[in-house]
């Protein structure tokens, strides 16, 4: 019985593994393939998409019309249940009450984590995301570079199902051939501004997106994955089989009970729980790791949610995968031997933490009236736009050091509350006929950038706070400096100048700290246990092992040394496998 | 302008209503350390009844079964009179009183959120402004007036034609109503039919844009 209760925990599991989202899932599977034995503790209940999904439902089954709310922020039908950037009985503070020093933090308290909200966006950081530092004397080199991480890059878009294509672009990398799955058609409004926008020097190809746009090969990537494991390859193989290539049509935001798109509950954990090697313990709250005498990881000490009773499991080893800031909240809260936390002699974990710089635009676009109807629903994004300014701003001819990539959208998508938003006055006939004439008109767009990590943005223990068991909760510090601002600034004019390419009128752009979502918005945060060559001056090594104690591992997005504008997830599972294949091999020659 | 585009799923999350949020988050902070969820204050809601952060998804819902409604008989068949003026059927459509729009509506203004706290006095003083100027005109509530008397009212608050001091209370009451009813009625199947909405269903394929559309865009 994989999902287990507090009874059936065994005494002698190899590794534990904090949390069930994409660095946790990915380290179970890895773990799991190779023989050992796993226990998982997840903070939130057990979820299984393929009872809970509302896949078809529409608006108008939904309490509010789906309305986005506080306990549900992407509206009623999002698959995170118990999470937002408010969960019930768990704070966090601030530590200064502006606005634009807050940060917030997302959290999703069920199994899977944040891989059930997630845009499935799914790019390899590229040979300078590596090393910024090197490039620009700005922020930190890791002390790995994209050679280290490719063959995982190839591992897991072969593993999880990637549609994109290779285009040859700078610090865009391509795939090995056959690695990715063929990316799905533009829509109409894709090619359209890919034809118009072209004269900006802008390009709009494929996106790479964690969906299977057909079934996977499962007679030969699992050989290709594990090429002297018969027993990986046959559970690898027996997953694959059972899951369908999307059918186009609903939103990947609310699940996938068809197991199409890459939640962990759809990929990572079937197959490792099917290996036997695996247990779940839901609504268990990992509080602090224990050491043992020599100063190693030795287990974890967590709360039973539902009784409120504090527990111990013990393992050989230890990955903390709980998301980047409640990761360091372990590491701080781990103070039963050491004040300032484990892992903690550089005094660096919860520094330097980071999100995604997102800012919008939106506008209307005449030429898609009326446009003749058909099924635009599709699957998500099928393009965007990689940053396409690496020379001119290498240059220094931009008054921001690093990229974004564009996301936009366009066309007849399902009808939501807001449809007579934008509708001239009126009522009766003509205001039905303005609706559908300008249906599908209005478009969309987003800019995700990099952010630089600064000493002013990190999190800490509130002296005070505590959460509903008595848990020390964080506190948050958050600065922008002047290249994120600068660069929100620069995402709006160029949105403007892309739909007016398009013969479309846009909204007006704004200033940098105006047009810049807050931290924690784009839910992209990373750090806190940040990589590095030198351990004074970092948490982990390039394994993701604490430099304090290497039978501690950080496969979250806490060990990112810089957070590229190629969204984390994809790296976080890269970096999980990679350090689980390095952990595993350590175990065996008896050095951990 | 719509909302703009999030790689987050849909739906998108209205920046400002985020903002406040926080705002009320904050207030919170400062109190008593934590953030509340339920920041907005029942009112004349005493029921307080949410959605809740871990609802049951995949069941259909209809007004009344997460909180009571609030519409009087007489606000109802205002708010059925006037969803019907605004949004008239198509030949073998249905009214929007047929497909449950003032429902909605009313379920909305009974809830308990910050985004739908502002429109239960507006909407429910409004239904009662339009019954009262209804008999002022006609001698009849407005359900009872004819479909002239009706518009003749909407022209005076719908904005097309510059509307008078004495009729402000109508217009922004008109405002919210129509933003409701287009909301409700659109989120329909018969609704997202009108609007050229064709999705939400299985293809073992997806053909991209047909001969017709690319054309239309001068892309063939």
């Amino acid at each position: 019985m994989p999902i287990i209760t507090e009874k059936e925990l065994r005494p002698d599991y190899d590794v534990i593994v904090v949390g069930s989202g994409a660095g946790g899932g990915q380290s179970a599977y890895t773990l799991t393939m190779n023989g050992v034995k796993v226990l998982m503790l997840e903070a939130g209940r057990n979820y299984d998409p393929a009872t809970e999904t509302p896949m078809f439902q529409t608006a108008s089954q939904m309490p509010l019309r789906g309305l986005s709310t506080r306990e549900k922020p992407f509206g009623f039908a999002d698959a995170t249940v118990d999470g937002g950037w408010e969960v019930p009985d768990e704070p966090y503070t601030q530590a200064n009450d502006k606005p634009e020093e807050r940060f917030w933090w997302w959290r999703a308290r069920m199994l899977g984590g944040r891989t059930n909200h997630w845009g499935r966006i799914s790019l390899r950081n590229g040979p300078y995301d590596f090393k910024p530092y090197s490039r620009d004397g700005l922020g930190f080199d890791w002390p790995i570079a994209y050679e280290d991480v490719a063959p995982y890059y190839d591992k897991v878009e072969l593993l999880v199902g990637v549609y994109g294509s290779n285009e040859g672009l700078e610090n865009t990398p391509d795939s090995p051939n056959g690695t990715l799955l063929p990316p799905p058609k533009a829509r109409a409004g894709e090619l359209y501004f890919k034809k118009h926008v072209a004269k900006l020097g802008i390009p709009v190809v494929p996106i790479h997106r964690a969906v299977l746009s057909t079934r996977q090969d499962h007679e030969n990537i699992p050989r290709r994955l594990f090429p002297h494991n018969p027993t990986a390859q046959k559970l690898t193989a027996e997953s694959m089989k059972a899951r369908a290539a999307c059918f186009w049509a609903t939103d990947c935001g609310r699940g996938c009970s068809i197991r199409a798109n890459y939640q962990s509950t759809t990929v990572h954990l079937p197959p490792a729980l099917a290996s036997g090697n695996l247990d779940i313990l839901c609504d268990a709250h990992a509080r602090e790791v224990i050491l043992n005498d020599q100063g190693k990881a030795a287990g974890v000490a967590y709360v039973d949610k539902k009784t409120g009773q504090e527990r111990v499991v013990k393992a050989r080893a230890v990955i903390l995968a709980a998301s980047s800031g409640e990761t360091a909240r372990i590491l701080l809260n781990s103070r039963a031997k050491r004040p300032e936390g484990v892992a903690n002699s550089s005094g660096l974990v919860g520094k330097y933490i980071m999100d995604t710089v997102g800012a919008g635009l939106g506008g209307r676009v005449p030429a898609f009236e009326n446009l003749p109807v058909h099924n635009e629903d599709g699957a998500g994004a099928h393009v965007y736009v990689p940053w396409w300014l690496y020379r001119p701003q290498h240059a220094g001819k931009l008054d921001f050091a690093r990229g974004y990539h564009i996301e936009f959208t366009t066309g007849r998508q399902a009808p939501n509350l807001n449809v007579a938003g934008p509708a001239a006055p009126g009522y009766g006939r003509a205001f039905k006929e303005d609706l559908r004439r300008t249906y599908g008109s209005f478009v969309g767009f987003s800019g995700r950038g990099e952010m630089i990590p600064n000493k002013d943005s990190f999190c800490e223990l509130d002296p005070s706070v505590k959460d509903k068991w008595g848990i020390p909760v964080l506190r948050f510090h958050w600065k922008w400096s002047s290249h994120e601002l600068n660069q929100a600034a620069h995402m709006q004019r160029t949105f403007k100048e892309m739909i007016e390419a398009a013969g479309g009128v846009a909204g007006n752009p704004t200033t940098g700290d105006k047009a810049i979502k807050p931290g924690g918005f784009i839910i992209h945060e990373v750090g806190g246990g940040i990589m590095g060559a030198d351990r004074a001056k970092s948490v982990t090594n390039g394994w993701n092992q604490c430099w304090d104690i290497p039978n501690l591992l950080l496969n979250d997005g806490s060990a990112f040394a810089s957070n590229a504008d190629k969204n984390p997830t994809l790296t976080i599972m890269a970096l999980a496998w990679r350090a689980c294949d390095h952990l595993i091999d350590e175990m065996r020659k008896g050095n951990l | 302008m719509p909302p703009e585009s999030s790689s987050s799923p849909s739906p998108r999350l209205d920046r400002r209503q985020a903002l406040a949020w926080l705002a009320v988050a904050a207030v919170g902070l400062t109190a008593s350390g934590r953030l509340p969820l339920g920041a907005a204050e029942p009112g004349d809601r005493p029921h307080g009844k949410r959605i809740g952060a871990d609802p049951v998804l995949n069941k259909t819902y209809v007004p009344g079964e997460l909180w009571p409604l609030s519409f009087t008989p007489a606000q109802r068949a205002a708010a059925d009179a006037l969803a019907d003026l605004i949004l008239p059927p198509e030949a073998g459509g249905k009214k929007p009183s047929e497909l449950g729009v003032p429902a909605f509506i009313d379920e909305w203004v009974s809830s308990y959120y910050d985004e739908t706290l502002k429109d239960r006095p507006i909407i429910l003083a409004g239904l009662t402004w339009l019954d009262a100027e209804a008999q002022r005109r006609h001698g009849a509530v407005f359900a009872k007036l004819t479909e002239a008397q009706q518009a003749g009212i909407a022209d005076d608050i719908c904005g097309v034609k510059p509307v008078k001091k004495e009729h402000k209370p109508g217009q922004d009451f008109f405002k919210r109503f129509r933003h409701l009813a287009a909301g409700g009625y659109y989120t329909t199947p018969q609704g997202m039919r009108e609007l050229g909405y064709v999705g939400n269903t299985p293809s073992a394929n997806f053909d991209g844009p047909t001969p017709e559309a690319l054309k239309h865009l001068g892309l063939a």
